[in-house]
């Protein structure tokens, strides 16, 4: 029941008038970047990291976590009004949603997205609420090899296991801690990988790299490949209201989502795409409607949203009780941490309980702003959505500028910015997954931290990682990972051919 | 020889291979001159790096021969390679950084936000600064004025 007691202790924090009144603008400002196809919460959250100077850490991470939550759920209009989903996590609400739409179901679709992603929102926050303590005392018998080997799992996860292709993602990852390793190296004070470049001794920044290959990348891309035909944006026809039908079809629908969403979102493999799919392939199978499915069943909305969102919440338990970022988003918000002197693991939660528990809570109150505001504002979100193409990069290019020029007012960064787009554009030609960048910079200099010390320890033999049974069943683990798919695939090829070569 | 020419996108795959063993090779030279005090002699600040560029240089090699091999696939679709919007945002962009610093980051954004939009097929350059310069107008005042950031000077800035 202590938790109770400390969630009640950051629901005062989250209730302060002003931290309210961050909560509501992160709230719509993330569902606003989420319903606009191409820019998402990592980028937002990023562009407003300098905000870490500015206000306490209360407040900044309820603007965050409004925008984290609300992204996510803004993502699901674009999908059912435009079937161009804004997130990759709702390509799959796409399949439904957006047959429900052309049906002149588009209201009941928004509705069983929205209360969905409430329900299982509210249900992953809970279980945040109580799992995070728990991760935590399992985490306090961590040393720094386990750690490390904890880290590289959750590269291996983060880069291979989600990327369309293994080489792809860790190359995506290898990058990101290159960028991340740029500047002083803090136990020795050697400058390393700086090309003789002044402002490299600091550092990259950030925010620099995530905007770059976020929002001028993907302005890049959208513009050297422009989508013949544009695609129409469906109004939203039919009532808000769901018939019974719709409900009793939605509610098992939602709980199951949430149930196979929040367990995928905490363990270090992230990501909120796999527990979508896993989802509406359940829904499928389940279903007494078999034959709705690819015309608009709203089981198919209804599930793969609240698994989207109950993975959101899962995947900060582990950043808040390990510091294990497994998603963009989630690696951005651990360097906002850092931009306050936190540094997010196993003693976060005691050392900064107001701060924690008051974000938890402050969760809560996001989903809950998000049902009452959403459904009466969607004529606004729709209005987002008409933006044209023209306005709305020239819009994104302007804003990209502020995150970047706003704080060092130095060309050098604007020019690395620039940089970073290039690659982004690259990335996404090539299909490189860019978030792994992300990570790697952020997760890269910490695994560093724990390698290094756990070298010290064993002075400087690294068997140290096999000999500790936790560290090694953590390497293996990653190991399968990475091998597991490639011997799988061979392993299939060789049967085929040992078919084909007995018919 | 039947398939004496790889097709376009394994030439695209050892491309992208071999661009990638270059940086590896950059960050090795990197590596190579950080300093490595005697004290740390084992565990100090260079061990991380040559990792990561060992690493990088396997993944480049690996690539190349992934597509040497004919598994290199890119399954996204791209629309048409459009090369005029492409050029437009490289100049929108290359004119806001020698603009920014001169006549500052409202009338820079202006001009950035009319290129941008002719890339993406307006036609109407006017009216498209017009509303660029009120889109950055309203951020600075927005992030410099409410929000402290730090956007600097220019024209218009000193003005408000």
């Amino acid at each position: 029941m202590e938790t109770l007691s400390f969630l009640a202790d950051g629901f005062a924090v989250a209730l302060r008038p002003e931290n309210l009144m961050w909560s509501l603008v992160g709230v719509t400002v993330g569902t606003a970047v989420g319903v606009l196809p191409g820019i998402g919460p990592a980028l937002t959250i990023a562009l407003l990291l300098p905000l870490t100077y500015q206000v306490d850490a209360a407040s900044a991470f309820m603007l965050f976590a409004g925008i984290y939550y609300g992204a996510m759920y803004g993502g699901s209009t674009t999908s059912i009004l435009l079937n161009t989903p804004g997130e990759t996590a709702t390509i799959v609400t796409a399949l439904e949603g957006n047959k429900m739409a052309r049906k002149g179901r588009a209201g009941a679709a928004l509705s069983t997205a929205a209360i969905g992603s409430f329900v299982a929102g509210t249900i992953g926050t809970i279980g945040l609420t109580f799992l995070a303590a728990p991760v935590v005392g399992f985490a306090l018998r961590f040393g720094p090899a386990e750690y490390f080997s904890l880290m590289v799992l959750a590269f291996v996860t983060v880069s291979a296991v989600l990327a369309s292709s293994v080489l792809r993602g860790l190359t995506s990852l290898t990058l990101g801690i290159f960028l991340g390793l740029i500047g002083i190296d803090l136990q020795t004070g050697q400058p390393r990988y700086t090309f003789g470049i002044i402002e490299l001794l600091d550092g990259i920044n950030v925010i620099v790299v995530a905007v770059g290959l976020f929002a001028i990348g993907e302005t890049l891309y959208q513009a050297a490949f422009k989508k013949t035909g544009s695609s129409d944006i469906l109004a939203v026809t039919g009532s808000l209201w769901m018939k019974a039908s719709d409900w009793a079809r939605s509610w098992r629908a939602w709980i199951r989502g949430a149930l196979i969403g929040f367990p995928i979102g905490a363990i270090p493999a992230g990501g909120a795409e796999i527990p979508t799919f896993l989802s509406y392939w359940m829904e499928k199978r389940f279903s007494k409607h078999k034959e709705e499915f690819g015309h608009g069943a709203i089981e198919g909305v209804a599930g793969p949203e609240a698994a989207n969102n109950a993975s959101t919440a899962g995947v900060l338990v582990p950043m808040l009780a390990l510091g294990l970022p497994t998603s963009a988003t989630a690696a951005i918000m651990l360097s906002a941490f850092q931009s306050y002197g936190i540094q997010p693991g196993p003693t976060l939660l005691t050392t900064q309980p107001e701060l924690v528990w008051g974000l938890i809570a402050s969760l809560y109150i996001a989903n809950f702003v998000l049902l009452v505001l959403n459904l009466p504002l969607i004529g606004l979100w729709v209005k987002i959505l008409k933006i044209p193409q023209p306005l709305l990069y020239g819009g994104i290019l302007v804003f990209a500028t502020i995150g970047t020029y706003g704080i060092s007012q130095s060309v050098v960064d604007l020019c690395l910015l620039y940089g970073m787009g290039v690659m982004g554009l690259f990335m996404r030609l090539y299909d490189f997954p860019t978030a792994p960048v992300i990570i790697g910079m952020i997760l890269g200099p910490l695994a560093e931290q724990e390698f290094r010390r756990a070298m010290t320890i064993s002075q400087g033999d690294p068997m140290i990682f096999l000999e500790r049974p936790l560290s090694l069943a953590l390497l293996v683990i990653a190991a399968l990972a990475v091998l597991g798919p490639v011997l799988w695939r061979r392993i299939m090829n060789n049967k085929r051919k040992q078919e084909m070569g007995t018919a | 020889m039947t398939n004496g020419a790889k097709p376009k996108t394994a030439r695209d795959g050892i491309f992208v291979g071999a661009a990638i063993v270059l940086i590896a090779a950059m960050l090795g030279w990197q590596t190579a001159l950080i300093p490595s005090g005697a004290i740390y002699a084992e565990i100090g600040p260079t061990i991380v790096p040559w990792i990561v560029t060992a690493l990088l240089c396997a993944l480049g090699v690996s690539i190349i021969a992934e597509a040497y091999f004919g598994f290199w696939h890119v399954d996204k679709e791209h629309g048409e390679f459009d090369r005029a919007s492409l050029a437009w945002i490289a100049v929108g962009l290359g004119l806001n950084v020698a603009l920014i610093g001169v006549l500052g980051f409202i009338l820079a954004s202006a001009v950035l936000f009319a290129c941008t939009a002719r890339a993406f097929g307006s036609m109407r350059p006017l009216r498209d600064a017009g509303i660029g310069f009120a889109v950055a107008l309203i951020a600075y005042a927005g992030f410099d004025r409410l929000l402290g950031y730090q956007i600097g000077d220019g024209l218009i800035e000193n003005l408000i």
